[in-house]
Parts: structure tokens; sequence; C-alpha cells
């Protein structure tokens, strides 16, 4: 792709929050609302806690929890998906109990890990771990089933180690299932990590916009929702960029399918 | 000994409207290096038969043996082309990879992987596409790669599922003589089910009939034409085409059969 064609493209995505951004700053000028103040207000809030002091401060902490809870996840989200994917038995057996699991959300789940695992970074790390795991778990599972026979048959016939038959065609052959769980436990955990940090935490990008709406700083609590909104925007398009490397087999192979005619 | 044997292959399936006999007492042999054909109606179990022979499959009773020995799981020495090489080759693989991951449990060098990759490549023809992803290539191309997978795994025999059925005439004409180049080449005894009678017959040194379900074999057709086969030469000739003709008419009689009136 030619830069015009880039620059079009980004021109394309940018103008409308542009518009929307200066039509919130010309609206909101006079504002003498509490809960809404001026777009200046909120943007000066922003420029004074988190360029660039906050981002030490705060930001890395949390972020680091945030990597450190999706990495459990992802860990054991895929391990466990393969093996009950592959086990049919296993998997009706604890299905019950993932589904039940998994309906449970993680503020609810918040006090008990306070109980067991107290204030720390473990616990806040735990919580985003079990947040991020139910969607990466499940659409493994999806994916190991939906392997195509076919191709079982042929690992069978050509009489492909365990080890290979695992690495080099049921987890390939899973995982835009799994990339598609992925980017659920992402949002997911983002989420998560703000919750983590609303009782009992010290530091972190939640623990700053909840005590800014406790102590009533308004603007502060706005800007940090702004950082959060700017936090999940870069995670995700990071996301996509691994995503699209990562599945580009998968791309090109469903785009020959539309357009393949035999011979 | 024969290098393939099978002897009274039964298998039946097991459905809510009760037991279906697919195969029914198959037997024949298949002799080292030799080409031989399947041909039957549609629905004749021929993919059935092929599983049974494969180890992918078990009989309800009856054996097939590879060299004396009872197959039971898919063994060693025995490849499979599938009818739909979209679906078997891995699309997450290039053409290289596709046909390194068969030969993973060899324990051979890089070097000597290389080279056997590189020769089945050639003798298919696509030296050129080895870094492609079989998406990337046209069908035939893709059944080629299938066919050098097979032929890199050094089968002694190499079972094939009609797996020209779904190319274009003009390619399957190739195809065809592609084969019969590998086969004088590699020396691989090879099983090749079809339903087009013209290729049983180009291709085989015999040609085995079966019948309609509940399928056994119905003739044994010994194919006298000289090699090297030739798609104008050979199909000009008169015993192409009463040979051709023969099978036609097994066929088309036992077509009929469940038909007559007793």
């Amino acid at each position: 792709m030619n830069a015009f064609k880039r620059l079009r493209n980004f021109a394309m995505e940018i103008w409308l929050p542009l518009v929307l951004f200066a039509a919130w700053w010309v609206l909101s000028a006079d504002s003498q609302s509490v809960y809404f103040p001026p777009l200046e207000q909120i943007l000066t809030a922003f420029r004074e806690a988190w360029l660039f002091a906050g981002v030490g401060s705060e930001l890395v902490p949390s972020l680091t929890r945030f990597v450190a809870g999706l990495a459990i996840a992802i860990v054991v989200g895929v391990s466990l998906g393969v093996a009950l994917g592959s086990a049919p038995p296993l998997r009706r057996a604890t299905m019950p109990m993932i589904e039940f699991m998994r309906a449970i959300p993680a503020p609810a789940v918040l006090p008990a890990m306070i109980a067991v695992l107290g204030f720390g970074n473990s616990m806040k790390i735990v919580l985003i771990a079990f947040g991020c795991v139910w969607p990466i778990l499940l659409n493994t599972i999806d994916g190991v089933r939906s392997v195509d026979p076919l191709q079982l048959d042929f690992a069978r016939v050509y009489r492909l180690s365990r080890r290979d038959r695992m690495l080099s065609l049921v987890i390939p052959a899973a995982s835009p299932r799994i990339f598609a769980g992925l980017r659920i436990a992402l949002a997911l955990g983002l989420i998560v990590m703000v919750i983590s940090e609303i009782l009992g935490s010290s530091n972190g990008l939640g623990f700053v916009i909840i005590q800014a709406q406790q102590t009533f700083a308004i603007p502060q609590m706005w800007a940090g929702i702004l950082v959060l909104g700017i936090v999940g925007f870069t995670v995700n398009s990071a996301f996509l960029i691994v995503e699209r490397r990562a599945l580009r087999w998968y791309h090109g192979w469903r785009g020959s399918q539309v357009a393949d005619a035999p011979g | 000994m024969s290098e393939l044997e099978v002897r009274s292959l039964t298998r039946d399936f097991h459905s809510g409207s009760g037991v279906t006999r697919a195969l029914d007492g198959v037997s024949f042999a298949v002799e080292t290096g030799e080409f031989l054909c399947v041909v039957g109606p549609s629905g004749c179990g021929k993919t059935t038969l092929l599983k049974c022979l494969s180890g992918l499959m078990s009989p309800t009773s009856g054996e097939a043996l590879l060299e004396g020995t009872r197959i039971s799981e898919p063994p060693e020495a025995m490849a499979l082309v599938f009818q739909e090489y979209t679906r078997s080759l891995l699309p997450w693989l290039t053409v290289r990879g596709n046909l390194k991951l068969v030969l993973r449990r060899r324990g051979l060098g890089r070097d000597e992987i290389d080279r056997l990759i590189d020769n089945a490549l050639a003798s298919v023809g696509l030296g050129d596409f080895a870094k492609h992803h079989p998406w990337q290539l046209s069908g035939g191309m893709q059944q080629r790669v299938a066919i050098a997978r097979a032929l890199v795994y050094q089968p002694r025999v190499l079972l094939m599922d009609e797996p020209f059925a779904s190319v274009d005439a003009q390619t399957r004409s190739d195809l065809e003589d592609l084969l019969l180049r590998v086969h004088a080449e590699y020396g691989v005894t090879v099983v090749f089910v079809t339903h087009d009678i013209d290729e049983a017959v180009y291709l085989g040194d015999r040609v085995i009939v079966l019948s309609h379900r509940p399928t056994h074999v119905d003739e044994v057709v010994p194919v006298d034409l000289p090699r090297p086969r030739d798609q104008v030469r050979t199909k000009e000739m008169s015993e192409f085409t009463h040979l051709r003709a023969h099978v036609l008419r097994h066929i088309r009689n036992d077509s009929s059969t469940p038909m007559e009136v007793q």
C-alpha cells in the first residue's frame, strides 16, 4: 500500500473522532455541571497528571499487572483448552463447571479474592487472569473441536507424532478461534484491571480514576477515563497487528476459497 | 507373498434404521510394484474399502494384510492421497513445510530431508513452488503437492482415493501421465480408486470391478496394454476400447441387477 493510500485510510478513520472532539470542546465550554466539566479543564487535568510523571507511577504498574494476568490466562486457557477439546469425555464432565464459573463477573469475585490473597499485586493479577481465561478457554476448546476431520485422518495415515499433531496441526488449525477469544480477553482484562484497583490499592490507573471519583475531582476522573480509552485503543491496535501477521495464512486461504475454481 | 492381500473384507454400518452392509467379503491381492485400479458403481463403498486398507477403519470381519502382517492401524509403509486435496494439505504451512511434516518422524538430517523434498517436488514438476502456500496454487498443482507429499514419505504402497475427480479433464490427463511417470520412477505399488473407467483402463495393470452394494469383487480384468502408455496412442488401440467396454458392461449389468425380478 503506497503512502497516499495509507494517508487516506488514516484520514477516513480520524476525521469523525476529531469532529466529535471539537464538538465536545465547544458544547462543554460554558458547562456549570459538576459531572460534565468543560473539556478544557479535563485536558488540563490530563496534562498535569499524565504527561509524563503519571505514566511511570500509575500506568506502568497497572499495565504490568494486566500483562501478567493475561499471560497466565493465555497459558492456562490454551493448554487446558487443547486438553479438553481433544478429550470429549473430559470436556463433557467439566463443561457445566466452566459455564458456571464464566458467568461470574469479576467484581463479584473481588471480595473473595481479597479475603484469600489480600490487597497486593498477586490478588490483582489473579483477578485479571480469572476474568480473561474464560473466553480464551472456550474459544480454544471450540477451535480444537472444529479441526477438519480430514486433516486428522491425514495425521493418522502419515503417523504424525503426538507432539507434531498438537503443535503443527491442532493448534494452528484452532488459532483463528483462539485469537478471537484473545481479542475478547484483552478488552475484558482492561476492565478487570480497573476493577481490581477499586479496593485497597495504592497505585494504578483504576486507582486514580476511582480515587478521583470518590474525592469529587471530576476533571481528573474524566482525564483518567480518557487515558483508559487511549490505552484500550492502543492495546487493541497492537493486537490487530500481531493477529494479522500470525493469521496471514488464514486470510490468504479464506480469500482463495472464495475465488477458486477447480483446475 | 503378495504385497497387499485383502481377505473377505466385510464392513457393516449401524444406524437408527438398522444395519447396512457396505462391503461383503471383498477379496483380492496386489503384487509388488503393480498398478491396480478399482472401479465400481456409485455408492459401492470404494472409499470404505480404502479406509479399511489404510487402517483408518476396522473391518467388521475379514482382514487386510500388508506383506503378511494384518493391518489394524495405519501402517508405516503406506501412504494415502485424498480426493479433497484442498482440505488435506495444511494451509498454514508452505509446500515445503507440508512435505517436511511427514518426514519429521524419520529422524533424518536436514540435508537429507531437503534432498528428498527437492526430488519429490521435481518429480511432480513443482520445484519452483516450494515456498508457496498450497492455497496460492491451482487445484491441479495442489493435487501434485499431495502426491509429492505421499512420495516423499517413501511408502511401499500408495493408496489413492479418486484423486483426479475434482480437476478438469485437461489437468486430469496431465496428472494421469505424471502418475505413470512417478510409478515407473519410484516403483511403488499403487491402488487407485476411481469412478472413471477410461482412467482405470489407461492407468492400470489390472482393473478390479466392484459390485453394487453389498460390495464384493465382481471381476478382475487384466490390462495387457503396452507400457509406456500414451494418451493418444493407447486410447486409439482397439484393445483399449474392448477393455473399456468390458468393464463398462460389467458395471452396467451389475447396476441393473437390483431391478431384475426374481
